[in-house]
């Protein structure tokens, strides 16, 4: 259910059609949100004063910030969104999810090393790892149906088992995907962060790439919207996220539904492992960090919720940035103030539903 | 309860094959525990300490004063609390009198304070390298015959003042105990010369984007110091010239080091012409260089130089063979022989003379390096001056230097 656009509650119908007199709830939203956005927009476009520099240090840092934010929460959101996916579906908290991206992020790095085709190592991170997100259902979570907690331990161990092993085979170095000519470079955004003494503009450069990986993931987000809400296969997730069982009962083969929402699951980790390798870098110790990353993600905006995902990303990424800026010594323990703070305000997080 | 019993016949076959290799070590050998970064961030820096230490084990054929050594591995995760944790393992459970490690820089400071609970045992750096592990409250079995971090930058600042004519450089490090003493030995000397530092960045150990920290560099600097190392210096390197950064960069010892410099990618592009200092220069043509480098590359998976990790291993791995076979392979006594031995110890490293101070810290040369492109492609420090015996205190006397203060983000400053 969760994962279906909420209709309006008949709370807040009663309460914005009550109010009679004066500014409804909404309306106050609304002016809110308009007012915050205003704001935003001339954080970005205008030239700072320079009270305003002295505070956030620059506007070049702070925009920055802000992006870095944006797209950084468009690469958790690619690994969060098949870990919550999975959970929705099956109630399994796969803690192999990091090690998915890290094998994603090693064959992504191999196949485009070789062939000298980028797009190729993204496509083949996708499709081995769909494969292998396949293997482990049919193989191993099928056979622990039910058995969450066990699901739970055996997915640590797989996770052990595979750091392990990728050591073994990509030893201890850092690896870099390049990334092909016509993604690499900056390009220079209509931000004006400064200007010179003799009048002149400097405008804010900004990586193309990462651009790319931020418009990578609206797509793939609303991909995953589109099929999880237009198509038949779509539907029976839906159905099965509500009542497993109904949906079984009801003649649907409900494994086939599973192994295909682990496929895209774990394609998804393996696509953002190429993609996040090519950004940042891959090394061992990755996976673990992207576990992590993707477990506050979903805690934050609520298990089993494509849109709680995307907001949790959003929420971590621009903090995680933020704070490496402006307070670095404490920068991580903001990301852990969200979550805490999340749970204690909504406990199943901000879009997540009782059930 | 079939899951009890089975847990107890693992138990059983467990002390079953590790019994025997603890009534085999009472005899005739000496255990040398060996601690370094096998995981975690640094696993590759681990790695290559592991070679150094293996090529002092080798030159002497694997015996000393008459008895095999036995080397028993450490694994940490370059946590200060992963290193106590294995150095424990190693003294209390493997029974090592010899241990030598660990790798970075606040594990130095962990193992040295765990030292002091250990005094039969003889602790001897690896590669760690923050000031105050001898400085500073230091143990009396703890020696160090690799240079710290500050001794490190001997030379650099002066050099990317006058001969580069840098006047304002910004920092950007890893926020713990080695980097603080690695940006204080670069701006001693800079800000002495007359430079400046209007800005300091400290990001946390294993940060991955670093595109925020780059935005915030001023844009008036002429050059970017960098003390970052191993996956933390690729990922800075990488999304500097990403963004387009154009500044020249200083780099810090490690930073420039050859698990950097072997990376794949397309750092290199930035890399060229950056200068660094530190205890190893990859061009030295010394001979006892040389033949150092031709019996490191017998060890599997050598890089085509060895790192100072594995210079900083080889060098405390040698000391200890050195003064254990003085002390006659002997440390019943508590090892008080062996540590007599290892203060008055002076000897040729592959790198040049190195004796103890009165910290047991090494007076040693340092060597000021440009990384440039070799006859085969790979990168390369080229040597550019060796500055020699650079004490513990930069050559500045010892009441003057302590009151500098103890190293740390804002110490020292001068924007």
């Amino acid at each position: 259910m969760s994962i279906l656009d909420q209709p309006p509650s008949s709370s807040q119908l009663s309460s914005s059609s009550m109010a009679g007199g004066g500014m409804t709830r909404r309306q106050a939203w609304g002016l809110f949100w308009l007012l915050a956005a205003a704001l935003v927009a001339w954080l970005v476009f205008a030239v700072w004063p320079d009270w305003l520099n002295a505070i956030l240090i620059s506007k070049k840092a702070f925009v920055s910030a802000i992006l870095n934010g944006i797209t950084l929460a468009g690469l958790y959101f690619l690994v969060a969104s098949g870990f919550t996916l999975i959970f929705g579906l099956m109630r399994n908290v796969n803690l192999a999810h990091g090690s998915l991206y890290l094998l994603g992020a090693y064959i992504g790095y191999e196949v485009a090393n070789r062939t000298g085709y980028w797009l190729l190592g993204v496509a083949s991170g996708f499709i081995v790892l769909a494969a292998v997100g396949v293997v482990m259902q049919i193989f191993v979570f099928r056979r622990l149906e039910g058995d969450d907690l066990r699901q739970t331990l055996v997915s640590i161990g797989i996770s052990i088992v595979a750091a392990d092993l990728m050591l073994a085979v990509w030893a201890g170095g850092t690896y870099q995907i390049a990334v092909p000519e016509w993604l690499d470079g900056a390009l220079t955004l209509p931000v004006i962060t400064a200007v010179r003494s003799n009048g002149a503009s400097v405008f804010l450069t900004y990586p193309l790439y990462r651009l790319v990986v931020l418009a990578a993931a609206i797509v793939i987000g609303v991909g995953l919207w589109l099929m999880l809400n237009k198509t038949r296969v779509g539907m029976m997730i839906r159905a099965g996220v509500d009542d497993r069982a109904m949906l079984s009962a009801s003649g649907v083969n409900v494994h086939a539904v599973f192994a295909i929402v682990f496929a895209v699951g774990a394609g998804l980790a393996g696509f953002a492992g190429v993609v996040g390798g090519s950004a940042l870098s891959v090394a061992p110790g990755e996976d673990v960090r992207y576990l992590l990353a993707s477990l506050v993600v979903v805690i934050v905006g609520g298990m089993g919720s494509i849109s709680g995902a995307a907001i949790g990303a959003l929420l971590i990424g621009l903090a995680e940035q933020i704070g490496l800026v402006y307070f670095p010594t404490y920068g991580i323990v903001l990301t852990f103030v969200i979550m805490v703070v999340a749970l204690a305000v909504r406990p199943r997080g901000i879009m997540g539903k009782a059930r | 309860m079939r899951i009890h019993r089975r847990t107890l016949l693992a138990l059983a076959l467990a002390t079953g094959l590790t019994a025997p290799s603890l009534a085999l070590a009472a005899d005739d050998g000496i255990k040398i525990g060996l601690l370094a970064t096998f995981e975690g961030p640094f696993t590759v820096l681990g790695e290559d300490g592991e070679r150094g230490a293996m090529t002092a084990v080798e030159e002497v054929g694997g015996k000393v004063a008459g008895k095999t050594i036995e080397i028993v591995k450490g694994s940490s995760d370059a946590s200060p609390d992963s290193a106590v944790r294995a150095a424990r393992k190693l003294v209390e459970q493997d029974g090592v009198k010899v241990l030598v490690g660990p790798l970075s820089g606040d594990e130095g400071l962990a193992v040295k304070d765990y030292a002091k609970t250990q005094p039969t045992v003889t602790f001897i750096n690896g590669t760690s390298a923050a000031q105050d592990t001898t400085l500073r409250n230091p143990a009396e079995n703890f020696f160090r015959f690799s240079t710290d971090g500050a001794q490190w930058m001997a030379g650099l600042g002066t050099y990317a003042f006058n001969d580069k004519g840098y006047k304002k450089v910004a920092t950007v490090a890893e926020d713990y105990s080695f980097p603080y003493t690695q940006v204080f030995g670069f701006m001693a000397e800079f800000c002495k010369a007359g430079g400046k530092v209007p800005s300091k960045s400290w990001v946390p150990i294993g940060n991955k984007d670093y595109s925020s920290v780059i935005a915030a560099i001023p844009d008036d600097v002429d050059a970017i110091y960098v003390a970052l190392g191993g996956a933390d210096a690729v990922n800075f390197l990488t999304q500097y010239q990403q963004s387009g950064g154009t500044a020249p960069l200083i780099g810090g010892s490690i930073t420039v080091d050859q698990t950097v410099l072997t990376s794949k990618g397309k750092l290199r592009d930035v890399l060229i012409g950056t200068p660094a200092a530190g205890p190893t220069a990859d061009t030295n043509d010394s001979p006892s260089w040389m033949k150092f480098l031709e019996q490191y590359k017998k060890q599997p998976g050598a890089f085509p130089s060895p790192s100072l990790f594995a210079h900083g291993y080889y060098v405390n791995m040698k000391a200890a063979l050195l003064a254990l076979e003085q002390a006659g392979g002997d440390v019943s006594d508590g090892g008080a022989k062996l540590r007599d031995a290892l203060s008055k110890l002076s000897f040729d490293t592959p790198t040049g003379k190195v004796s103890l101070d009165k910290n047991r810290n090494a007076i040693a040369d340092i060597f000021l390096t440009e990384v440039t492109e070799g006859a085969d492609g790979n990168l390369l420090n080229k040597l550019v001056k060796v500055v020699s015996q650079v004490n513990q205190t930069l050559g500045i006397p010892e009441d003057e230097f302590m009151k500098l203060g103890a190293v740390n983000r804002d110490n020292p400053s001068c924007p």
